[in-house]
This record gives C-alpha cells, structure tokens and sequence, in this order.
C-alpha cells in the first residue's frame, strides 16, 4: 500500500514525462521543442528522485539539464531562426512515423503482457546506495566493480573532446 | 492503491515511441537528435526501473545509465559539433537537403 503523497507524485511524473515528451516531437518551434525536451528530463529526475537513486537523480539534471540542454539551445540559436515555424509536414511522411511509433508500441506492450508476472511486481525494500559504495564499485577491479568501463569513459570523452575540437575550427 | 513496475513501464514506452515519430518525421538535424535523446532517456529509465524493482540489492542498472548517460553527452557535443559544422559549409541542416558529401 503506498500513501497518498507517493501516488500524487507518481502522477505529476507520469503525466509530465507523457505529455512533455510528445509535445517535443510535435511542435513546430525547435526553440520549445528543445524547452520541452528540459522538462522531460527533469520529470525523468524526478523519478530517480523518488525511487531512491539521489545520486542518479543529480547526475541527470547535472549533466542532461545543465550540459545537453544548453548544447542544444546554443546549436538551435547559431543554426536556425528561433521564431521560424518548421514547414508543415508531408501527410506520407506523417503516417510514416504514426506507424513506426505504432508498431513499436503494439511490439513492447505485447511483449509486457507476456511477461505480466514480472510487470506487476511491486516496490522492494532498498536501501539508498551510498556515494561511499558508488565510488567503491566505480574504483574497483572485482566482481560488481566498474574500473574498466570508467577508464574506457575516460578515453572515449578525451577522444569526443579533440574530435569536437578538430571538427568545429575554423580553417 | 499499489504502484507496480509497470504503472512506470508505460510512461517511458511512451517516451520512447514519441522519440521514434520524432526521429522519423523531422527534417531539422537537431530536432532528430532531440528525438534521439528522448529514446535514449526512455531506456535509461528502464535500466533503473528494472534495477529497482527486480533486482534490489544489485546496483547494475544504476552503473549502466550512469555510463548511459555520460556516452550520450560525449555524442551530442560531437553530433552538434558535426552538424555546425555542415551548417558553416552549406548553410543548411535539413537532413533531406543534405546529399553531397564534400564541396
């Protein structure tokens, strides 16, 4: 049994990441679609937030919120006219994602059906994971223990980083 | 009332197939990559509702969106660099306008 409050915030959640994520892909303004886009990712913190991951919670506005948002409004801003409408859409091409989202839906939720038992289980007792063992299990070499994947994060930012740099100079 | 996996499965399958319309029906380069960045929210949040839920006393899915997360930024920042980068040359970004590959 949840109490009232848990279930009002799973509400404002649900409802926000629902209607904030198609109101992106359907607006004809890129400066609110990427507006729109903020709000979806902070409605997806906010659901970290309240399954108990503060850590992932802050990495998520931290570095969604604070970094791609802002990648994006400045890119929207050098490469198109803000206030422009985007040209009305080609009734094929329309019908084309229609059914591409369908198909994609009908797959998953069928999918979901057929695994009902795992779907409806509920909410387990979790302790928060502590920075301590977050740090612990990012450092470490055993088992559960994530070095590799973080020094090859390491390289690969480093090479994202130069190419970025190589790409963008003026020549 | 109790909220089960799947009350939380059903918002981020939504996300997910806003980012597939998305991604098939825009034009602008940038808005396709905010498509893409809405798909690769949705399963993010999967991997952590999946965590939670089923595997509570494990940390895998927080571990891979975290590294999710970090390799989206590392391609976003290259893809808009990219994509300035063809603005600067052709002074266009509309994906369908964009067939030759060197001027």
């Amino acid at each position: 049994m949840e109490s009232v409050g848990s279930i009002i915030m799973y509400v404002i959640i649900a409802l926000s990441i629902i209607v904030f994520s198609v109101l992106t892909v359907t607006t004809r303004k890129i400066l609110r679609s990427a507006t729109f886009l903020l709000f979806t990712l902070f409605a997806a913190a906010l659901l970290y937030f309240k399954l108990d991951y503060e850590f992932l919670g802050a990495v998520q506005i931290a570095v969604y919120a604070g970094g791609i948002v802002v990648l994006f409004v400045f890119s929207i801003l050098l490469t198109s006219h803000p206030g422009h409408n985007s040209e009305r859409l080609v009734s094929r091409r329309r019908i084309l994602g229609c059914v591409a989202a369908v198909a994609t839906f009908a797959v998953v939720a069928w999918a979901l059906l057929m695994r009902c038992g795992q779907a409806l289980a509920s909410l387990p007792q979790m302790e928060n994971p502590k920075i301590h063992e977050i740090g612990l299990a990012l450092m470490g070499t055993g088992e559960y223990q994530y070095l590799l994947p973080f020094e090859a994060l390491s390289v690969l930012l480093l090479a994202c980083i130069i190419g970025g740099v190589v790409v963008a100079r003026k020549r | 009332m109790e909220i089960t996996l799947i009350y939380y499965l059903i918002p981020s399958l939504i996300m997910f197939c806003a980012g597939v319309y998305g991604f098939v029906t825009r034009k602008n380069m940038i808005a396709m990559l905010i498509s893409l960045e809405l798909m690769l929210n949705a399963v993010d949040i999967n991997f952590v509702l999946f965590n939670r839920y089923l595997y509570p006393e494990q940390q895998e899915g927080m571990f891979f969106t975290l590294f999710a997360i970090a390799i989206a930024a590392a391609e976003t920042a290259l893809a808009i660099a990219i994509i300035i980068n063809v603005f600067r040359a052709v002074k266009n970004i509309n994906a369908a306008d964009l067939t030759e590959m060197k001027h």
